[in-house]
Parts: structure tokens; sequence; C-alpha cells
């Protein structure tokens, strides 16, 4: 393939369950990557619910997704970016994350956005 | 002239993001500039379902989709797993499952991950929907 490499700010600001952003938001970032592109993630708001290491999806019949972060290495994609202020305003630790991530402070949030190329959202 | 690619994530009539999608759409290329492809994912993937009926005094988002492609020379390029689990599958998927229907057709293509891939990195801007 010929296609030069993007830069791709994929967003999650939605929780785990109740709709299917967060996993098809994973799907979305596995397969770009594949595809050669350069995925960044970012987790704010009720988006960093999904990264929480104690999860028992199996209760409401729903795939355990979040079992497939810890694949993010294998893919390359390696900037996970974590908004400090919304794990704070949950009363979350980033020891209660189920992979390693780099806490990021509201104010450079905008910032590591605008060196994308691209984004989109979930 | 700039060139786009549109995801478009939200179903059709329940909220007005596709058919904005659609606006956009025209109003691009319209003034010359390129629409690459436009890209159904999530619940926009019911954007290719055949078999919507929309009643005769309401926009028919559809067919407006079907004459944008053929106009313009625009790929309307459906995600096959999002579509799969929505119910709206090709004849040949249908086939391979053992369904008799299906809803996915012409000019509306099943297609993988991948091609979005290509799409954005071929395009100056992704407009998400």
């Amino acid at each position: 393939m010929s296609q030069p490499s993007a830069t791709i700010a994929i967003i999650n600001k939605s929780p785990p369950y109740g709709c299917s952003n967060g996993q098809e938001s994973l799907d979305m970032a596995l397969a770009l990557s594949n595809f050669a592109q350069d995925v960044s993630m970012f987790f704010i708001e009720d988006g960093v619910l999904q990264l929480l290491v104690s999860q028992d999806s199996t209760v409401i019949d729903a795939k355990a997704y979040y079992k497939t972060f810890a694949a993010l290495e294998f893919y390359d994609i390696e900037n996970i970016y974590v908004c400090k202020h919304s794990l704070l305003e949950r009363g979350i630790k980033a020891s209660q994350l189920c992979i390693p991530v780099t806490l990021v402070e509201l104010e450079d949030l905008s910032k590591l956005l605008s060196k994308q190329q691209h984004m989109m959202s979930f | 002239m700039s060139s786009f690619t549109l995801l478009v994530t939200s179903a059709p009539y329940s909220v007005q993001s596709a058919y904005s999608a659609y606006r956009f759409a025209v109003a691009a290329v319209e003034s010359t500039h390129l629409i690459k492809g436009i890209f159904f994912y999530q619940g926009g993937v019911l954007n290719g379902s055949s078999l919507q009926i929309t009643p005769s005094d309401e926009f028919d988002l559809y067919t407006a989709w079907g004459e944008l492609s053929q106009k313009y020379q625009v790929p309307l390029m459906v995600c096959v797993s999002a579509a799969s689990k929505r119910g709206v599958t090709t004849a040949e998927d249908a086939q391979e499952s053992d369904n008799p229907h299906f809803s996915l057709k012409a000019p509306f293509e099943s297609v993988g991950l991948g091609e979005l891939a290509i799409l954005i990195s071929s395009s100056d801007r992704l407009i998400q929907f």
C-alpha cells in the first residue's frame, strides 16, 4: 500500500456500557493502525471508565472488550492519553486502570490534539 | 480545491447528522471540492439499508445518497462488521448465513475498516457526522 500514513486522534468520551461507542472505537483504532495509520487514543469524561481494571461485563451479557486494550501495544498504538481531571472527578486512580497510560492535564489536551491531522470521536 | 472524507456514525431520521452529512457533501462537490468517499460506521450503516420506506411528504435520504453518488462518483462505503450486527447485509452475506433477506446493494458497497484508512490518508480533512 503506497498511501502515506496520517496521524489520527480517536477521542473516547462514552462509558463502556450502555452504548456501542467504546467497543466500536477500539475496533476502529486497531483497524486503522493495522492499515499503517498513526493512531493516538484519548480518554476524557466518562470515557475514562472504559479503562477500569475491575469490570464484569458478563452480568449484562456484554462482551468484555476492555480486555482488548492490552493488545494496543502490539498494534503499535503507544500514545494513550487519559485526562487527569476526568479521573479526579470520578475518584479514579491511575493504578485502577487496566493498561499503562499517559496522564494529561486538561489544558494540555488541546495542545496534543492540535498536533493531529485528523480526529474522530466516540 | 480540498479533498474530504466523511464519516457518518449516526442513523438516518433519528437524528439530523446523516442529513447534515449529505448537505455538506452536496455543498462540497457543487463548489468543486472533492469528496473522496463517504464511510458509514456504527448506526450510520442504516443509511445503506434499501428497505427504508420514506413517506412521500418527507425527504428521501436513501435515494438522495444514491443520486449524489451517481452524479459525482462519490463512493458510499458501509462497514461490513458494523452493518452485519445491525441487519444491513448484502445478498452474498445473506446467502452465506442462510438468510433469505438482504438490504445492502449498489451504489452502497460493503467494505472493511481498512478502506476508511485509505480514504483518510488520501484526504485533506476527515469530518464526522
